[in-house]
Order: structure tokens, then C-alpha cells, then sequence
């Protein structure tokens, strides 16, 4: 392996773990939380917000040089709102149902902090290759981040799970994760969990420099 | 964000306007050929979407045309000859005809729409003729509380007020009786709805839907009834 | 179904709280709700600018409607709020330095602020006509101040107890918000 598809991958990586926009940055939460009832709402979320960071990225990223410094942002807006419309007219042309399930939060990816975030942060300074795999990082963490709050939800809230009953028939789904305070109590609980693993690991640094 | 943030070597307005103009174009361009692309299929989706509601409630229809009846007491067929596919005229109460294999009505089935406990409760209702019953409902959108507000499409009780009594008064400009929902148990006219105890608010959003929408469409059609028939 | 004014505020103050059950304007939420001395200008603030944005798409969406141009709203939506919050900067330096000063740094932040959206493209989809348009609108930004200052109040007291260190900062907030949330469905069915 050469030293550069390391550092991509590290790049890629980066995303997913060390930077994850939910867990992490804490970026992103309106969708993340109004649309992950279910795994398969969630999933769909996260490839529509994959799609649109994406594209966006590239074609900031394309036309980087172009682009003067004192309007870049409302280039930037205009660029993602165009692909969010693509979006939510390839939604409606997959499934209808899926459409109405994510409701407005398929436009409202206009406004998710972490595409204009991308766009102005990395896209605008850097050439395609690693705009491109940043951006991809940056949208598998946002999904792999959404698919966890969806079935957790999904699981506990309906007792499913992509639509599969898991528990038999006596289960008493726990209504409140699929509604509004759950999204908030099962975030907060991964919260709590990565805080959790992050401090142990902090602990367990420190201890072994004192050892040493 | 302020002037003063701008180093001095700005770029001229001119340029500004030009890149500005040509990302504007080329974002256009994304847009409208997506729009195109995807136009077919979308029309094709909602279409099919609505057919699946309506066999729902009219189960013994095979097919169906969408009407929009006028307060001046005309039924047009929408998207016959029209340019824009989906357009009704002003004022007019938009609804679908069920016809059956040989193309006799089986049939009528509108929209209705009432403030449930979170959000709207949007229901497709089915209209007999020839016995002047409701048949039943179907949910199109609702945002109502998982396990509780989402009863109404499977509780015994509550489906078992259909069919439901809509015949107009004598000088057919009104129902004879308002269609209402009542207290779980206490039912007792064939033009009331049974709560479903713990969802009444949800239950009364059925109730009223159901009775906004055929007030305002059932004066309407009824009266003209023979000339929706036959499938056209 | 015609929605009276006072159900459609009820609704948008309340029942179907912006931040707490629709999940709109979540970032500021989060991110502005620490000192209740921010999150009131905050909240007054986003409102305006939700009436103003209100306004405009409700213009916009005549326009486009007439053009046959629909494909085009949500671009059209977004940049007239970009422009409007920008507008509004310089209006307020201009003619009122003092709220100027009050409110100019959350301004750029309000252009990212889904509630702002949201706004407009609920009124659109909910087809409201003017009056409805501009009590939906200032309902909802009532609600988000609302919101705000209630989180605000909590964690203003949150921060003389104690509090296990790995339950503070944004995962405290969460479980903060759920708690409202929870408060908050008791008021759903309000605006029947």
C-alpha cells in the first residue's frame, strides 16, 4: 500500500469516526431527528443527504477557482438547493410513499448545516479526488449516525425492525421513542455512550503515560 | 460580513455577476432536466397511488375517473381536453368514480380533511348511491400517536359504524342528518361514529372529515347521479 | 378545511412547537440556549426574519405558480431568504444601530436555520392564504422563542448542580429537550 491510499483512507475514515457530524460535531440534528422513526426512513435520509453532499462538493470543488470570495456562500446555496430539488424529484419518481414518510425534510437538506459546512470548510479549498472522498466519509458517518437512532427507534418504539416484527405478538411497542422526545432521548443516549468510550480512552492514555 | 472584511483587491461587479449568472444557468439546467426526467414517472406514481386508495375503499371497482362537481351544479371530468392535467375549476368539490368490470358506477370516493390530535387526518371516504351509505374510509396522511390515534384503521368498534347513513334532506340541499361521532357505546343512529375510547379526538377528526366534505359534495353529485352511470 | 387564525398560532406556538415536536431549528436550539440573555434577542430575531421570509415566499409562490415554474421554489425560497436576512442586516445598521447591535451576530446564523424554511415551505404546502401565512409565521417564531428560553432557563439553573462530567454539554441538552417534549405533547389536541 503506498503512502498516499493510506492517507486517503485515513481521510475517508475521518468522517466516519474521528469527525462523525452527528455523534461528533453534533451537526445536522433536524433530520436527524424528525425523520429516523423507522431504519428504513433513516437510511433513505442519509443516501438523500449522501446524494446531495456529494454532487454538491464536486461541483464546488470543480469550480472552486471560478467562484469570487464575496459571493461564495450564495453560490454555495444555490449549488446544494439545485441538487436538493434533484433530490426530492428522484424520491417522488422511486416511491411516493417514501416521499410523503420524509415529508419536508427532503427540502429542508438545503439547510443542513453540514453540506454548507463541507462545501465552505473543504470543497472550496481543495481539488476533486479528496473533496471526493471526503465528502463520501462525511455522508457514510451522517448515515451510519442516522441508521443508529432509526433502528434503535424503530426497535424499541414499534418492536420492528425494516418492518419485521421481532419480538411476537405480546411485545408492548414503547411509543415514546417513535415520537417527538424519543428522537431527543435516543440521540442523548448515543451521546452518552461515545462521551462514555471517549473518556475511558482519555483515562487509559493518561495511565499509560504515567506508567511510561 | 461586513465591507470592511473584503481585502482590497476585490473582484470587479462585473465578474461577479458573470459567474453568478453562469452557475445560475447551469444549476437551471440540472433542475429543469431533472424535472423532465423524472416528470413521467411522478405522474405515473401519483396516479397509481390514487387508484390503490380508491379499490381500497371502493373494493369492487376496476377502474376510475376523477370529477370535479361545481356549486352551479355541473360535473366536469378533470384533465379532459384541459392543457394543465390536474386542474379544477374554481369552487369545485374534486372526486373519483369507481366503475366495476362492466362499467357500471360501484361507486363514489372523495377526500376529507379535519384536525386530528397532532397534525391533519386526511381520509378518503367511499359513497354508495345506491343504498345513500358511506361504505367506509381509508387513511391518505395522518401523523397521529403510533398505537393510540392509529386505531381507527383497525378497530372493531370503530369500523363497525360503516356503513354510515348520508341521505340528503327533502329539498336535497342538505344532509338529512349531520354525520357525528359519539361517546364510545352510546351509538345509536345510522349516522353516527363510535369513539374509540382513549382516541376520541381522532375518532371526532374522522367524523367531521367525513361530514365537511359530503356536505359540501353530496348536494352536488347526488342530483346528478344518472350521469355518472356509465363508465364514459 | 378552513383553519381559523387562532388555531393555526396555537398550533404552531404550542401544540406543534417548532423546536419541540417538528424539530425545526435544532442548531441554534442547541447552540444559543445557554444564557437566557442570548436566546431572547435569539428568538426575536429568528422571528422577525420568519415573518419577513413568510412574506416573501408567500409573493414568491403566487409568481411562480402564475410562471408554472414550481420546480423552481425551493431554490426561489432559499435565496429570497439569504437575500432577506442580509437585507435586513443592513436596514438595522442603518436605521437602528442599537438593535443592530442586540441582534447582528445571530443574523447570518438565522440564514441556516431550518425553522426559517420551514416556515415557508409548510405554508406553502399547507396552501395558507395571506392572513393564515403571516399567523403561521409569527406563531411558529413565538414557539422558537418559546422554546429557547425555556432550555435556556433550565440550563442557566443546571450550571450550580452537579452533574457527572460525561453527562455534560450536548447529550445533557438531548435529554433536556426530551423532557420538554415530553411536556409539550400534553398539548397536542389544543388547537382542534
Amino acid at each position: 500500500m503506498t503512502l498516499t491510499s493510506v492517507t486517503r483512507w485515513d481521510e475517508f475514515m475521518e468522517g466516519i469516526w474521528r469527525q462523525n457530524p452527528l455523534f461528533v460535531m453534533v451537526l445536522g440534528l433536524c433530520p436527524a431527528l424528525a425523520v429516523t422513526v423507522s431504519a428504513v426512513n433513516a437510511l433513505s435520509m442519509g443516501l438523500a443527504t449522501t446524494f446531495v453532499l456529494t454532487c454538491s462538493c464536486v461541483l464546488v470543488s470543480l469550480l472552486r477557482k471560478l467562484i469570487p470570495k464575496e459571493v461564495r456562500i450564495a453560490t454555495y446555496i444555490v449549488i446544494i438547493a439545485t441538487f436538493v430539488t434533484v433530490v426530492d424529484y428522484l424520491i417522488q419518481a422511486v416511491s411516493l410513499a417514501l416521499y410523503d414518510a420524509l415529508g419536508a425534510f427532503i427540502q429542508l437538506i438545503v439547510v443542513n448545516c453540514i453540506i454548507l459546512g463541507r462545501a465552505e470548510a473543504h470543497a472550496s479549498k481543495n481539488p476533486l479526488l479528496p473533496t471526493l472522498i471526503n465528502a463520501l466519509g462525511m455522508s457514510a458517518g451522517f448515515t451510519i449516525g442516522l441508521f443508529a437512532l432509526g433502528s434503535v427507534r424503530e426497535i424499541l418504539g414499534a418492536g420492528t425492525f425494516f418492518g419485521i416484527p421481532l419480538f411476537g405478538p405480546d411485545f408492548q411497542p414503547w411509543v415514546v421513542m417513535v415520537l417527538p422526545p424519543g428522537g431527543f432521548f435516543v440521540l442523548g443516549a448515543w451521546l452518552l455512550i461515545f462521551a462514555a468510550i471517549a473518556r475511558r480512552k482519555q483515562r487509559k492514555l493518561a495511565e499509560a503515560t504515567q506508567n511510561a | 460580513m461586513t465591507s470592511a472584511a473584503i481585502p482590497p483587491q476585490t473582484t470587479s461587479a462585473v465578474a461577479m455577476i458573470r459567474t453568478l449568472g453562469l452557475i445560475a444557468a447551469l444549476c437551471g439546467l440540472i433542475i429543469v432536466s431533472a424535472y423532465q426526467g423524472t416528470y413521467d414517472a411522478v405522474q405515473e406514481n401519483k396516479r397509481i397511488a390514487v387508484e390503490r386508495a380508491v379499490f381500497k375503499v371502493i373494493p369492487t371497482a376496476k377502474s376510475i375517473v376523477e370529477y370535479a362537481a361545481a356549486p352551479i351544479g355541473t360535473i366536469v371530468k378533470v384533465g379532459a381536453g384541459g392543457t394543465a392535467p390536474n386542474a379544477v375549476p374554481e369552487g369545485a368539490v374534486k372526486f373519483y368514480a369507481g366503475y366495476d368490470a362492466s362499467g357500471k358506477l360501484s361507486g363514489i370516493a372523495a377526500e376529507g380533511v379535519a384536525k386530528g390530535y397532532s397534525d391533519n387526518v386526511r381520509i378518503l371516504y367511499a359513497y354508495d348511491p345506491a343504498t345513500a351509505m358511506i361504505s367506509g374510509f381509508g387513511v391518505v396522511a395522518m401523523r397521529e400517536t403510533p398505537g393510540i390515534g392509529d386505531k381507527i384503521l383497525v378497530d372493531k368498534g370503530f369500523l363497525a359504524s360503516f356503513p354510515l347513513q348520508a341521505s340528503l334532506s327533502a329539498d336535497g340541499a342538505i344532509l338529512s342528518r349531520e354525520i357525528v361521532t359519539v361517546k364510545h357505546g352510546s351509538k345509536a343512529n345510522p349516522w353516527e361514529i363510535d369513539a374509540i375510547t382513549g382516541a376520541t379526538i381522532t375518532s371526532r377528526a374522522v367524523g367531521r372529515a367525513i361530514n365537511d366534505s359530503a356536505k359540501r359534495l353530496l348536494p352536488r353529485i347526488v342530483p346528478r347521479i344518472s350521469e355518472l352511470k356509465e363508465q364514459p | 378545511m378552513h383553519e381559523s387564525a387562532a388555531q393555526i398560532f396555537i398550533n404552531a406556538f404550542l401544540a406543534n412547537n417548532f423546536v419541540l415536536a417538528m424539530f425545526l431549528g435544532l442548531c441554534p436550539f442547541i447552540g444559543v440556549s445557554g444564557k437566557l440573555e442570548t436566546a431572547v434577542p435569539m428568538g426575536a430575531a429568528s422571528t422577525f426574519v420568519m415573518l419577513v421570509a413568510s412574506l416573501c415566499a408567500f409573493g414568491i409562490n403566487i409568481l411562480l405558480d402564475h410562471l408554472g415554474l414550481e420546480f423552481l421554489r425551493l431554490i426561489a425560497y432559499i435565496v429570497i431568504i439569504a437575500s432577506t436576512v442580509q437585507l435586513v442586516e443592513m436596514v438595522l445598521k442603518k436605521y437602528s444601530p442599537g438593535l443592530f447591535r442586540a441582534l447582528g451576530i445571530y443574523l447570518p446564523l438565522i440564514t441556516t436555520n431550518c425553522a426559517v424554511l420551514g416556515v415557508a415551505l409548510f405554508q406553502t404546502a399547507r396552501e395558507y392564504d395571506f392572513v393564515q401565512s403571516i399567523t403561521f409565521a409569527v406563531g411558529a417564531g413565538a414557539g422558537f422563542t418559546l422554546a429557547l428560553v425555556l432550555m435556556a432557563s433550565v440550563r442557566e439553573r443546571l450550571q450550580l448542580s452537579d452533574v457527572p462530567a460525561v453527562a455534560q454539554g450536548t447529550a445533557l441538552s438531548l435529554m433536556l429537550a426530551g423532557i420538554l417534549s415530553l411536556a409539550f405533547m400534553g398539548f397536542a389536541g389544543l388547537g382542534g
